[in-house]
């Protein structure tokens, strides 16, 4: 009698894994604002990565019935090094060492204060970005598809020799030996049975060997034929088959822009650029075809490359309208907003060449805004609003839905302000 | 089967592989020299069935009570993320064994375990547990061993297909007002009646549809007669104080689903299953480490196994029984696996070399045969009543147990009684004590519905050396109130007979699914 040893190691991974999405689910709301805690404490660069995550264990307590503190209760307890009985001691401090330790608190193993647990990136990322959306995004057809899905079609007669598919192709052959083949059997069971006819007449006295010669060269015919079906035929292969369905598509861009002027300090340019990080993780996380453009600006603005313009430390004074024209420019010759849902982001210090921000209201409202989906103005400052913000705030009234502003004043406000910016509107 | 003893040596001798990794083959050969040996002590078990799993499946398993199969449900994800992060922390090591109460039973290995760990499993849970399972009366009374997997399969897919059919929320709602209510919806004295699976489906149905036609009729609201009336208002309801509230609310509730009613059953159904494990954790854990111990050492001394693996052996069962003193920042109570597998020694002892003080204390069995003493003892007993009759006084000084009565009118703690000759007799009633669920847990029971009225569940907290409830009594009586769906008050009577009102509920909608 051997023991049945099974090997379960390879079954049902991840079994637990809907239990855990149960979990994060429930505990959305706490989770959620761990994570935003959370992305304030990290640098935006490893946002890639997983992420320990504590929330209160007093929200995801399973309650019952138990017994409290307090009444008269008698414990044992082992190790007595110096008591006898009747010994009046001092309580303990709390639960511990000195003899009432309450087994109960940890009765699953674990704290009740904080409930530690690591979420992978993915996880981090889903509740990161969650509930959030490209604000008036519209499906773009375009002439030019780039983009097909392969969808099962049935079967075809002809394909390449990978997409054989077997079960069709044999119950192809199956049926056609069975109806080619069908007559000659028939016939061959009849004539079969007429040869024993003769056979048995035969031994009777009765001589017909030469029809009986006949007959068994005609048997031998029909055989030969019927062992000539070929058991497969070119004319029964069955591929499977598949067509290009072209999916319409949604083309967007972003274009960024960051303020580097001398206004902006280290830390204002660092809040910055953690917020363009933030949105661009979200647009390429989320979005599968989108075009980012980055543009700086001090005094002249210029196109960088993704590298550059968070790494960049150039600096000068502020003409805000210059990176405003630069991405009219770049907008109008490479993304005609037939086939793009054009999205802007500005982020400054609102610190600008005073006689310039009423010509980047105009801008904004006569050329750019009629070419965008959406345009978002940050503005850190801890400080009152400054020029830029209130040449801006006229345009709230006249775009609404297509213009919004926030403020940022430290780096703990990136968060809630992206999330606002960024709300699934629906 | 019968290959007697001496062949065994000679045979397995120098069979039985070496080395810290296992094989298949390895943990085949070990476990059959293990029954060999098991059998000779003449240990009664189910077969068994050995499952390899890795670290992760083990967590899972942990995460769902041990159970291989069950329904989904967040506090199991809870569980799951708190035991994964001890686990890499490298705060705990991982189960040393995971064994279901089944026929065949089934034990689990973790495939990161060294060899003579999985021997150590094999033993402890495949011969140790399995046997326990297999005698014990209250195994045997509560647990139907062939239909548990089979229950749970039902269960799981029945609860799924209820989140299919009413969403994941209601169906989530509803598990969690049930699992409060899990440790006062047991059965402490009825007999559960054995289902299998086709049985229960079949009688699915015709339940549902008759259960909820006695609540119907419980709650009908057409106008009655003047005198039904009358008597009626004189009927208490439920006449006799009801202490499993699951069981009540299940037959009960006036405005759940058939299909919730359903859900109510099956928490309720496999909470009792595991009750039997809560009434015999220092027995059945000390019976399977004294089995492993036991029988590893004596597969030791017929020579089956080597000098090395039996130092890794001992050194895992020695953290298993150690048991840290009261004043240990280590102490979190008496160790169930020390104190068990010391009682089971001890009877041993007793047994087989009794001195006096046996002799004065344990007339029956100083000087009997062991092994009958020990199957009769496995049979008969829980914790409690184990430890009233087998804790000896020699443990209890083994052991320097002590007793602290903690008094919240008094300013100071008070020693009750120690391991001395008056204080013997104290402690171990005491200890019995500790161990029984009864005193452990607040005896709390449906007391009456308002029929003629409000229809409000009133439920009695009986008080017990004047010791309250815990905080959460709030919740879970809100969960209560949702299943009940009208208002639900908490009474309490205090030792001296007063009555007074902890908490109610009102249920201001009645909202139904």
């Amino acid at each position: 009698m051997t023991v049945r040893i099974v090997d379960r190691r390879f079954d049902s991974r991840n079994k637990s894994s809907v239990n855990r999405t149960r979990f994060l689910r429930r505990f959305k709301g706490q989770i959620r604002k761990a994570v935003g805690d959370s992305i304030n404490r990290r640098g935006v660069r490893d946002l890639e990565n997983g992420e320990k995550i504590s929330i209160s264990g007093k929200d995801i307590t399973e309650p019952q019935f138990t017994l409290g503190q307090g009444g008269h209760r008698e414990t044992v307890h082992p190790g007595n090094d110096r008591f006898s009985g009747g010994d009046l001691i001092d309580r303990p401090e709390s639960g511990g060492g000195g003899g009432s330790g309450s087994g109960q608190a940890s009765q699953d193993g674990e704290g009740l204060d904080e409930f530690v647990f690591t979420l992978s990136r993915d996880e981090f990322l889903d509740i990161f970005f969650d509930e959030l959306a490209l604000p008036n995004l519209v499906k773009k057809q375009l002439a030019r598809i780039e983009q097909y899905r392969s969808v099962r079609a049935g079967y075809s007669s002809s394909g390449v020799p990978t997409n054989i598919n077997l079960p069709r192709t044999m119950r192809g052959a199956a049926g056609r030996r069975i109806a080619i083949g069908g007559p000659y059997q028939k016939r061959l069971r009849a004539l079969e049975a007429e040869l024993q006819d003769l056979l048995d007449r035969q031994s009777d006295g009765d001589d017909d060997s030469a029809e009986i010669e006949r007959l068994r060269r005609e048997i031998a015919r029909l055989r030969m034929r019927v062992e000539n079906l070929p058991f497969i035929d070119p004319f029964d292969l069955r591929y499977s088959n598949r067509v290009r369905v072209p999916q319409p598509t949604t083309q967007a861009v972003m274009f960024c822009l960051l303020d580097v002027s001398g206004s902006m300090d280290e830390n204002r340019k660092n809040i910055a650029k953690r917020f363009f990080m933030l949105l661009y993780l979200f647009l390429t996380r989320n979005y599968e075809h989108i075009d980012v453009v980055f543009i700086r600006h001090h005094t002249v603005a210029t196109e960088v490359e993704e590298n550059d313009f968070f790494t960049s430390r150039e600096t000068g004074g502020t003409v805000v309208s210059s990176a405003l024209t630069l991405m009219h420019e770049i907008a109008r010759t490479r993304y005609s907003t037939g086939a793009w849902n054009i999205y802007g982001a500005q982020a400054s210090d609102g610190d600008n060449w005073y006689n310039d921000s009423p010509i980047c209201r105009e801008i904004l409202s006569s050329s750019l805004l009629p070419l965008c989906q959406y345009f978002a103005y940050i503005e850190i400052t801890d400080g009152p609003p400054q020029n830029l913000w209130q040449e801006y705030e006229k345009l709230q009234g006249t775009h609404p839905g297509h213009f919004a502003m926030q403020r940022i004043a430290e780096a703990g406000d990136i968060y809630p302000v992206f999330r606002e910016l960024f709300k699934r509107q629906d | 089967m019968s290959t007697p003893a001496s062949n065994v040596i000679e045979k397995t001798g120098t069979a039985l592989p070496t080395g810290s990794e296992w094989t298949f083959p390895a943990i085949e050969a070990y476990d059959e020299a293990i029954g060999r040996v098991a059998r000779d002590y003449a240990l009664d078990c189910y077969p068994h069935v050995l499952e390899i799993i890795s670290a992760e499946q083990m967590m899972d398993a942990y995460a769902s009570i041990g159970m291989p199969v069950y329904y989904h449900h967040w506090s199991f994800g809870k569980h799951f993320l708190a035991t994964a992060n001890r686990y890499k922390r490298g705060q705990m090591g991982l189960a040393y064994e995971i064994v279901i109460n089944s026929d065949p039973c089934i034990a689990y290995l973790m495939d990161e375990n060294t060899l003579p760990m999985q021997a150590l499993v094999i033993a402890h849970a495949a011969y140790g547990h399995n046997s326990f399972f297999k005698g014990n009366h209250l195994f045997k009374q509560w647990t139907s061993a062939d239909a548990i997997i089979d229950y749970l399969v039902f269960a799981r897919n029945y609860i799924a297909e209820c989140e299919e059919r009413h969403g994941v929320d209601a169906v989530e709602r509803l598990l969690d007002a049930c699992h409060a209510l899990l440790n006062v919806g047991v059965d402490r004295y009825k007999r559960a009646p054995k289902q299998s699976l086709e049985k229960e489906k079949l009688r699915l149905k015709e339940r549902e549809e008759y259960m909820q036609a006695q609540v119907n009729d419980l709650w009908r609201t057409l106008p009655q007669r003047q005198e039904a009336e009358q008597i009626v208002a004189e009927q208490r309801f439920p006449e006799e104080p009801e202490e499993n509230l699951l069981y009540f609310i299940e037959k009960n509730a006036p405005l759940l689903e058939p299909w919730q009613r359903e859900i109510v059953r099956i928490v309720r159904k496999i909470g009792q299953y595991f009750y039997p494990q809560r009434q015999t954790q220092v027995m059945n854990e000390g019976w399977a480490t004294f089995w492993h111990y036991t029988l590893l050492n004596t597969l030791y001394d017929r020579g089956g196994v080597s000098d090395g693996f039996m130092l890794e052996f001992l050194q895992s069962h020695t953290n298993v029984v150690y048991q840290p003193p009261y004043n240990s920042p280590y102490y979190s109570g008496i160790n169930p696996y020390a104190l068990g597998f010391a009682m089971w020694r001890d009877i041993r002892r007793i047994c087989e070399s009794p001195g006096d003080e046996d002799r004065e204390w344990f007339p029956d069995i100083a000087g009997s045969d062991w092994r009958e003493t020990f199957e009769f003892a496995m049979q008969n007993f829980k914790d409690e009543s184990f430890v009233a009759q087998y804790l000896s006084p020699r443990l209890m000084r083994e052991f320097r147990f002590f007793s602290v009565v903690d008094d919240d009118t008094r300013l100071k703690l008070r020693i009750g009684a120690i391991h001395d000759d008056p204080g013997y007799r104290i402690l171990r009633q005491q200890l019995a004590q500790q161990y029984d669920l009864g005193s452990r847990e607040p005896n709390i029971q449906v007391w009456n519905v308002d029929l003629r009225g409000d229809r409000s569940l009133t439920l009695r907290h009986f008080v017990h050396d004047r010791r309250p409830l815990h905080d959460s009594l709030d919740a879970v009586l809100d969960h209560i109130a949702s299943l009940w769906g009208f208002t639900v008050r908490l009474e309490r009577q205090n030792v001296d007979g007063s009555i007074e009102l902890v908490s109610a509920k009102q249920v201001e909608r009645r909202l139904r699914g």
